[in-house]
Order: structure tokens, then sequence, then C-alpha cells
């Protein structure tokens, strides 16, 4: 989600007298009563500082110390998460999942869904066009608990339609257990998430592309461009700024994934399927390391504030003028 | 040749179709075999995973139903119902103190509202445990309504608050002369007329809600009270090998909000549309 340009959007000013030029008494009260006024923000502000800021500060501190799993005792060790974080294998391989996963979601929820969009926006009838844009949103609507529950069947081996299906097609050979193994089980995952998220990002293209006035279109059909060059010359460069605010949205949803991962396969096997989110629950809450379950939530934390400043930055040059 | 190429365009335009129509099948058909998986028995389910069932046992609903996804179900309708009103109430206010009150630090405190949109959960994970367990509200409905409150305002007061800013202020004039508070004026006047997109922050806060997994398993898990998406793994891990009363309480949990995203299209195609590219 973005915060967009509204924060430099200058807040209208309310209604009633401007404080300044007042007599001094007039303007005390007013200043009394502007402060009073913050009692509207003041639940907002309340519950964001102590349920979302405080933690995070907190967070930097507990990623300094080691808690004694028995007698809870903390003592400080400085950097020594840190180190540990480094130094660990699964760290590395969870982050390269994340990776993975972001790299395929850029390519089927961006660049497939724009195009899938496009597709669907060129259709001539609008009830069709509404119809395939709800039926490829109703993944999306359902939880990944669920999600993953399906996908976790599909993929079963004894009941699961992909392997029958390969049986069916004549495809016998590639059937597998397509979770129960480690050079299969991330890419499972991670395919059972482009089908849940494929349609928002479909419907959001195509919302974008509804906003380009249909004249253009027009104007180039007489023209005699065809369909495939309107799409690179016109839809492409008007939605780019979608494109690459959805880019951000997606890479970053991909380095908090947890919820498929934890469903279908907490993390394995044999750590295969490890994505950062599983592997600081299983360090803080399996293995009872909160101090270096902390330093990677310090790791999540860095990673989304740099996507986060960028989609800020994205945010701010937008305003192209049709 | 024109008759060539428009025979081209033709194909092209039926091949299209096609496909889409196509994916639309591919796409809907894991769901319609959940569906049908919740009224099969054990024994077909492994027999032909394509077939259709020869007696359709919607008593697995029924035992789904009484192996617990009915109090998961109640407490999700709790939590959603609670969060959701919790949020959009703070969250109109907020918008509307930022956008049509006086207020000092404004700029402050609007940044300070939105940079949460900024923020993933995991990384505040840890000590919101430890938090929470030193106010004992560990395992309890609290934790989840608060959680979900203050990690849903940034969003929701942004969406509010672009709608607000676009409500011309001559309507607070109005009502200022006609002697209205402020709390009035928002309460009779401009809450009103925000109408449609507190309708979208509202459908979808209760899919969020309805759908979160992280908190509700981290801070509920031991608990009595469980929402959906934690019971239904509780479900998974318990009943395991009964597969079809699992499928049931799947299809429990996803058709409510399948059945919302239909009636309220609309409201949620505006809210998301406004949340990611306004």
């Amino acid at each position: 989600m973005t915060v967009s340009n509204a924060i430099r959007r200058p807040a209208p000013s309310a209604s009633g007298s401007d404080a300044k030029g007042l007599p001094k008494g007039r303007q005390t009260r007013s200043t009394a009563r502007r402060w009073r006024n913050l009692v509207w923000v003041l639940p907002a502000v309340l519950l964001l500082c102590i349920f979302c800021y405080l933690p995070l500060v907190q967070n930097l501190g507990f990623s300094l110390l080691k808690w004694d799993i028995y007698s809870g005792r903390q003592t400080f060790v400085g950097a020594d998460n840190y180190l540990k974080m480094v130094n660990d294998p699964i760290f590395w391989k969870s982050l390269l999942n994340n990776t993975l996963y972001a790299g395929i979601s850029i390519l089927f929820q961006v660049f497939g869904a724009l195009v899938l969009a496009a597709l669907v926006e060129g259709l001539p009838s609008p009830r069709l066009r509404g119809a395939l844009r709800a039926i490829y949103f109703v993944p999306s609507a359902i939880s990944l608990t669920v999600a993953g529950l399906l996908f976790y069947f599909i993929y079963e081996p004894r009941m699961g339609i992909l392997n029958a299906a390969l049986e069916t097609l004549g495809l016998g050979n590639f059937t597998q257990a397509w979770l129960g193994q480690e050079n299969t089980a991330i890419f499972g995952i991670i395919a059972m998430s482009q089908w849940q998220g494929f349609g928002y990002c479909t419907l959001l293209f195509a919302v974008a592309l509804q906003r380009i006035p249909s004249e253009l279109f027009e104007a180039a059909s007489i023209d005699g461009v065809g369909p495939v060059r309107r799409f690179f010359s016109i839809s492409l460069p008007l939605v780019r700024e979608m494109s690459s605010l959805m880019m951000i949205v997606t890479v970053s949803g991909a380095f908090q994934v947890f919820n498929e991962v934890m469903v279908m396969t907490t993390g394995g096997p044999n750590n295969s399927s490890q994505v950062l989110g599983t592997w600081l629950y299983r360090s803080g809450f399996v293995r009872n390391d909160f101090g270096y379950a902390a330093a990677i939530a310090t790791a999540v934390f860095v990673i989304t504030l740099v996507l986060a400043v960028l989609q800020l930055r994205l945010a701010k040059r937008r305003r192209v003028e049709w | 040749m024109v008759t060539r190429t428009s025979v081209l365009m033709l194909l092209g335009r039926v091949f299209v179709q096609a496909f889409l129509v196509a994916l639309a099948i591919v796409v809907i058909y894991p769901l319609l075999w959940m569906l049908l998986n919740g009224v099969k028995s054990n024994s077909e389910l492994f027999a032909n995973p394509f077939a259709l069932p020869e007696t359709w046992r919607w008593e697995n609903y029924v035992t789904a139903w009484n192996r617990g996804v009915g109090d998961y179900l109640t407490t999700s309708v709790l939590v959603t119902v609670a969060s959701t009103v919790a949020t959009v109430l703070i969250s109109a206010w907020a918008a509307y103190g930022l956008t049509r009150v006086k207020i000092p630090f404004n700029r402050t405190i609007l940044i300070l509202i939105l940079a949460g949109l900024m923020l993933a959960p995991t990384v505040a994970l840890i000590p919101l445990v430890k938090m929470f367990q030193a106010l004992g509200l560990y395992n309890s409905f609290w934790a989840l309504l608060i959680l979900y409150t203050a990690f849903r305002v940034p969003f929701t007061t942004f969406l509010i608050r672009a709608y607000m800013l676009d409500l011309p202020l001559e309507v607070d004039e109005a009502a200022a002369v006609d002697g209205a508070s402020k709390a009035r004026a928002f309460w009779q006047v401009i809450l009103p007329m925000c109408r449609p997109i507190i309708i979208s922050t509202i459908l979808l806060n209760v899919l969020f809600t309805w759908n979160e997994y992280l908190f509700a398993m981290i801070f509920t898990s031991g608990g009595a009270l469980q929402t959906l998406p934690v019971g239904l793994t509780n479900l998974m891990a318990k009943h395991g090998t009964d597969y079809p009363v699992v499928f049931a309480g799947m299809a429990i949990a996803a058709v409510p909000v399948i059945v919302l995203f239909f009636a309220g299209q609309r409201y949620f195609i505006r809210g998301l549309a406004d949340g990611v590219g306004k």
C-alpha cells in the first residue's frame, strides 16, 4: 500500500477565523482549543506508538540480548546474534527463498497480471470482462490458510489432483511428492501463491487501464496500429507507475511470507522451504532463542524499509497528466 | 489483403477469449474440488480425485461444525466485527482531525500515522509477545482486537483521509453556521458523506481480519478461543485422516468471504484501487 503523494497535499484549513491578529486572550483560547482538538487523532496515535513503534524500537534492543531458556534471564551479548545470523546457512537459505518468491511473483503477478489485464480489457463484452476479473480475484478473497491447505492436498501424492492430472495427460513420469522433496517444496508453495495473488494484481491493472482515455486507443486503431503495438506504446507506458508500485508491494510482500509456508511445509523438509518469517518463528518460539529471532526481525525490517523508501520516491514522482 | 488481416484478427480474438475462459476454469477448479471433497467419503477421495461423489454427504459439514469449526467461526465473527468497528471509527476520527480540524503538529501526526503502512508485523512480533504477556492479555480476545486495530489504522486512515480531502469545505462551514459543533458535524454531516469509502474500508478490514494468521496463531494458540485460520490447522492436526471433514471446514471458512466479495465487489475494487494507486 502506498502513502502516495497524500502527505504533500496541503490539508485544507479548517473553517473559522485564523488565530493571527486576534487580541491576546482570544488567541490563547484558540490555542487551547487547538490542543483540545488533538483528541480526534489521539486514539490512532496512541495505538500506533504503543503497539507498532515501541515494539519496533524494543526489537532492536532485544536483538542485542541473549535469553536463558530456563531462567529467562537476559544478558547483553552485543552483536553476537547478528554474527550468528550471517554465519547461519539456514538464514541465507531463507533469504534466498524469499528472493525466489519475489522474483517469481514479479514475473507472474506483475508482468503476467498486466498482460492478462490488457487481454481482459480488450474483450468486447463488458459482462465477460467483469466476470473474468471477478473469477480471477476469488482466490485472493480466501485466506492463505485455506489456500495453503487446499494446495497441500492438491500436491498430495495419493489423493491430489496434480499427480492425477499429470497421469491423465500421459506425463506420469513427472508425478512426485511435490512438498515432500527438498528441491520442489518451495516452488510448490510459490506456485500456490501465484494462483492466490495474480487476480488481485489483474484487478488493479484493469482499473489502471480503464483510466486511460479510450480516445488514445481509438486514434491508434484508426492509424492502423495493431493490438500488440497498442499494448507496448500506449498501455505499458501509461501504467508504468502502477507497475512500479505493484512491483514494490509484491516484493515487500514476498519478504513477509509466513502463513502459506507454515501451513504447507512449516519450512521443511530439512529447512529447504524455510523463509525469514518461519525461521524467525522457529528460532523464537520453538527454540526459544528470542534474541536471535529479534535479529532476524531486524533484517526483515531493513529490507522492508528500503523497499518502502523506494515506494515513497516513486509515489512522489508520479503524476502523469493524460 | 484486408480480409486476410481481419480473418487473422478474428482468429486471434477467438484464441484470446478461449484462453481467458480456460484460465478462469483452471483458477476456479481447485475451489470446486474443495467444495466437492467436503461431501465425499474418505475412500472416494482416494479412489478418483476427479469423480463426483456417489452420495452427497452433507453430514461432513455438520461433523466439521461440531468438531470445533462452529466455535472458530463464532470467534472469527466476534473478532472481525469488533476490530473492524474499532479500526474504522478510530481511523475516521483521525482522518477528520487531520483534514477538517485545526490541530497542532498536523504534518508530524499525519506522517506518524501513515508511516505505519510500511511496518511488517513480523518485525514487532517478539516484543509484542513479551508486552502482551506482561499485560496479562496473551491468549485473549483483547490481544487480537488491539493488534488488528493498531496495524490496520494506517491503511484505513489513508483511504478515508484521501476521500475527506475531496469533500468541499463549504459543508463544514454550513454546519458551523447552523451552530453544529465539530463532533456533531462529524457524526451527522461528514461521516454520512463518506459512506462509499467507509463501506470499502469495512469490507477490506473484514477480509483482512477473517483471513489473518500470524497474530492469531501466536497470540491465541494456547487459549480456548481460536479464529478460523488457526482452528483449521488444528482440525487438520487432530483429525487429519478424516479428510472430507477438513475440506468441509475449509469450505465453511472460505464461502463467507467469497460471498461478501461478490456482494460488495464495487466497493472492494474501489478500496483496493485507491489503496494502491490513488
